[in-house]
């Protein structure tokens, strides 16, 4: 099976500036890659040509065995990305905007209530966003990364805004929590057929596929928890990657200074 | 178990343009942004020109003249307003995410700027009866109504391909009116030379044709193109 994701040599420029510069790395399916950098390194460059969003302009990249950007339909709907925008209208309820995605991947409506309830916000779904807190917006977010069910899910700081509480309810729906480098065909990072609803937390599911993750983030020992595999950014160029296991938190620190 | 099938069934165009559609038609309802403001405006410009011509009551060419300038600038600020909510919510990028034909998003736009102007008609031809054109728009209502809609459907077009390539600018309320008001103006002449027989008791079924000959042209070109515009 091809890998989660293979980067050779990926760069995308904004104008003069080179946000990625040959980037390359393989991440095996059921993985999770971490990704360390200072603001401006690249991180949500990355995961933005990951979700196919941005063209790499040079360079191969193959995201679940599709090269892009020439099988970018391929890849939509399999994946769920969590940016630093949740990606929803502010002027519509939680319910709203989540059936407005439910219908546009074709999941069942059933599937919206399980997130609110999951997460803690059905009794607040009908209110428009506009008037809920950033932390309750990001678990609208979180509700809408996840909703599909992907086997890959990006992303970008997915605790930003969460109080302890709210991090316990998001952090099994997005695979976190789970032996690390879980895979296996069908195993998922959830285990079992990774579809099941455990025990009061519900828990990330990926229609049958290994969850593999790709998750930015500027707290190591989170981090490196996560991870099965650390990528250290600096100016758009790889100054880290490593297997988890190897990686000293300071080699994180440096990235920084 | 979940209720999501291990194959997600594939989602048809008409089910997209459905959603979007409707969402687009909830923020308008929310917001109000869109067509009263278009609305307002044209009210306004006819009770100026009420003033300015010191006249109660005008026909043929003047009246035509009159009534289409109005409806186009009133329509292109429904044009800025078009992406204006997924630009800065990242609705788009939400939507290019989604396993769907990019061309939903098209016929959603497409029908929501359609909705707009039907909105804006409703209030500014009556005003326009009202302020400027007297008892000559009620005996031709019915060939009005479909100068009206070929028009639209003319507008709804190039409005859109306009908005898509504008909304991506960092000066989009410039870059919108530049861009749509020459790819425009046959539309506005179509309409026009087509209503002023009407609007005079006469006929204009040869600009009616070339109307709907634009229509088509700029229907198959905001298609064909679309993609691109959206897309990174």
């Amino acid at each position: 099976m091809a890998p989660a994701v293979r980067l050779e040599g990926l760069t995308r420029r904004y104008g003069e500036r080179e946000a990625l510069d040959g980037v390359s790395l393989t991440l095996a399916r059921g993985h999770t890659l971490v990704v360390f950098g200072p603001n401006g390194a690249g991180k949500s460059t990355l995961l933005r040509v990951l979700a196919t969003l941005l063209r790499p302009q040079e360079g191969r990249v193959e995201v679940l065995g599709h090269g892009l950007p020439g099988e970018a339909w391929a890849v939509r709907g399999q994946v769920g990305l969590l940016g630093h925008e949740p990606l929803l209208y502010r002027e519509l309820s939680a319910r709203e905007n989540l059936r407005l995605h439910a219908r546009l991947h074709g999941v069942p409506e059933e599937r919206v209530e399980e997130l609110l309830r999951a997460l803690e916000i059905a009794d607040r779904g009908d209110e428009p966003l506009r008037g809920l807190s950033r932390g309750t917006v990001q678990r609208v977010a979180v509700a809408r990364a996840v909703l599909h069910d992907p086997p890959l899910l990006l992303l970008d700081e997915p605790y930003a805004n969460l109080d302890p509480a709210a991090v316990s309810l998001v952090a099994p729906l997005i695979g976190a929590g789970e032996p690390a480098g879980g895979g296996g065909d069908g195993g998922g990072r959830g285990g079992g057929d990774g579809l099941e609803n455990e025990g009061p937390r519900a828990r990330a599911r990926t229609r049958g596929a290994p969850l593999t993750r790709v998750i930015c983030s500027h707290d190591p020992a989170r981090g490196l928890a996560e991870a099965d595999v650390v990528l250290g950014l600096r100016a758009g160029r790889v100054a880290l990657l490593a297997n988890a296991r190897d990686t000293d938190p300071q080699a994180i620190g440096e990235l920084y200074r | 178990m979940s209720s999501v099938p291990e194959t997600l069934p594939t989602v048809g165009t008409r089910q997209a343009v459905g959603a979007l559609l409707r969402k687009d038609l909830l923020v308008e309802l929310r917001t109000l942004e869109a067509a009263p403001g278009m609305a307002l405006f044209a009210v306004s410009t006819f009770v100026v020109f009420h003033f300015a011509l010191n006249r109660n009551s005008l026909e043929g060419d003047l009246a035509a003249g009159v009534l289409w300038v109005t409806l186009l600038f009133a329509a292109i600020l429904g044009v800025n307003r078009l992406f204006v909510a997924d630009a800065e919510q990242g609705g788009i990028d939400g939507f290019l995410l989604a396993p769907v034909d990019r061309g939903a998003m098209l016929l959603a736009k497409a029908t929501t700027l359609l909705a707009y102007l039907v909105v804006l008609e409703l209030v500014a031809v009556p005003a326009f009866a009202l302020l400027l054109a007297g008892a000559a728009v009620g005996h031709e209502l019915g060939g009005l109504v479909a100068v009206l809609a070929l028009a639209d459907l003319g507008i709804a077009a190039i409005g859109v391909l306009v908005a898509a390539l504008a909304v991506r600018t960092r000066a989009r309320d410039l870059i919108g009116p530049l861009l749509a008001l020459p790819l425009l103006v046959p539309v506005a002449i179509g309409a026009a030379r087509a209503s002023a027989p009407l609007l005079a008791a006469g006929h204009g079924g040869r600009w009616l044709g070339l109307l709907a000959l634009y229509d088509l042209v700029f229907g198959l070109i905001a298609y064909a193109v679309f993609d691109f515009l959206l897309e990174d």
